[in-house]
């Protein structure tokens, strides 16, 4: 498949599922429907799961037993995780921790 | 309740300013990666426009760059973006008396778009002149046009080599990591944070590279059989309240 049409497929498809996801409700629970004990827990409980996935999804290409051992990433999530709990501003903390790494992986542990 | 006025555009732009600083930065990052797998700033602005999910739009990059199926890619977007439905599920009553304009309120709903639509309050006295469902629909298109500048301002500068833009990619991780604190911190369903993790490392380990379906399908389900802590609770109160009569 050409890569164009590969990537347009793609993006359609995470558009598309986001677009469905968005609306879902709308469709599923017309007035006056409620809404099942089992769905409202999914939604009390998922997000907290799915985002210990996603951390780990990001760092799954970390190599622990080969140059540079992971460090980069180890240090740069430690950072992330200090300044994000000292000052509860996401926009800082993904900053800082970002540049830390990118310093360390063009500069430090080249 | 549909007049768009003065104090209206007011409001709305004055309530947008931190989901600008955020929406442009992180928008940007999204751009620059994106761009360094080598895609062009159209394809940036059309995922910004499109998409419109920050998180999503990061893991997307490493789907697009890495080859992944169309069924990991779908069934990626409905667990990362599960979210969502439950946004929509909580402004099934605001939204749906809106007239004109529903489907795109609907369509661009966001983290930080909810949490300014779902919380406004109109008899709130310094909103008396603000009409309802202008706010809603400016304060929707505001954040969806920063989004979609960051993001393609991000390919661009990318693709002028102003700098080496190598590790960039950490802003995805670091931004989950920052999530992940903020939940944590909230002090709330613990259990599930540790499991996301837990879960994601053993079959990581076990399964390689295909471990992302098998974790996301155990993970649900987990999350809807087993009882939470205020379930448990809730029901223990009924039982003891029927032991007394």
């Amino acid at each position: 498949m050409n890569n164009t049409l590969y990537s347009g497929i793609t993006v359609a498809i995470i558009a598309g599922v986001s677009l469905l996801l968005r609306g879902f409700a709308f469709i599923a629970f017309p007035e006056g429907a409620s809404v099942p004990k089992l769905i409202t827990r999914l939604g009390n409980v998922l997000p907290y799961g799915i985002m210990g996935f996603l951390v780990v999804y990001c760092l799954k290409d970390a190599h622990p037993l080969s140059y540079p051992y992971g460090l980069p990433q180890l240090i740069a999530v430690a950072i992330t995780v200090i300044l994000q709990a000292w000052r509860k501003n996401s926009l800082l903390s993904v900053l800082t921790g970002t540049v830390c790494y990118m310093i360390m992986v063009q500069m430090i542990f080249v | 309740m549909n007049r768009f006025n003065k104090p209206t555009l007011k409001k709305a732009f004055k309530d947008s300013l931190p989901v600008m600083a955020g929406y442009i930065f992180m928008g940007m990052g999204f751009g620059v990666l994106l761009q360094a797998k080598g895609y062009s700033f159209i394809w940036a602005g059309l995922m910004g426009l499109t998409i419109i999910s920050g998180s999503m739009q990061y893991v997307a990059v490493d789907l697009l760059s890495g080859g992944a199926s169309f069924i990991t890619t779908a069934i990626m977007t409905l667990m990362i973006n599960a979210r969502y439905f439950f946004y929509g599920l909580s402004m099934l009553g605001k939204y749906r008396e809106v007239e004109r304009g529903r489907f795109y309120l609907v369509a661009t709903l966001t983290d930080e778009t909810f949490s300014l639509t779902s919380t406004f309050d109109e008899n709130a006295p310094e909103n008396n002149d603000v009409s309802r469902h202008a706010y809603y629909f400016l304060l929707s298109m505001m954040d969806h046009c920063y989004w979609i500048i960051g993001c393609t301002a991000g390919a661009l500068i990318g693709s002028a080599g102003a700098f080496n833009t190598a590790g960039v990619e950490f802003a995805m991780t670091a931004l989950f990591v920052a999530i992940f604190v903020d939940q944590w911190m909230s002090g709330k369903n613990h259990f599930y944070s540790v499991l996301g993790v837990v879960l994601s490392v053993a079959l990581l380990l076990i399964l390689g590279d295909s471990f992302v379906i098998p974790t996301m399908i155990i993970l649900t389900l987990i999350s809807m059989l087993r009882k939470p802590a205020d379930e448990k609770e809730a029901d223990s109160k009924t039982k003891e309240a029927n032991t007394c009569e």
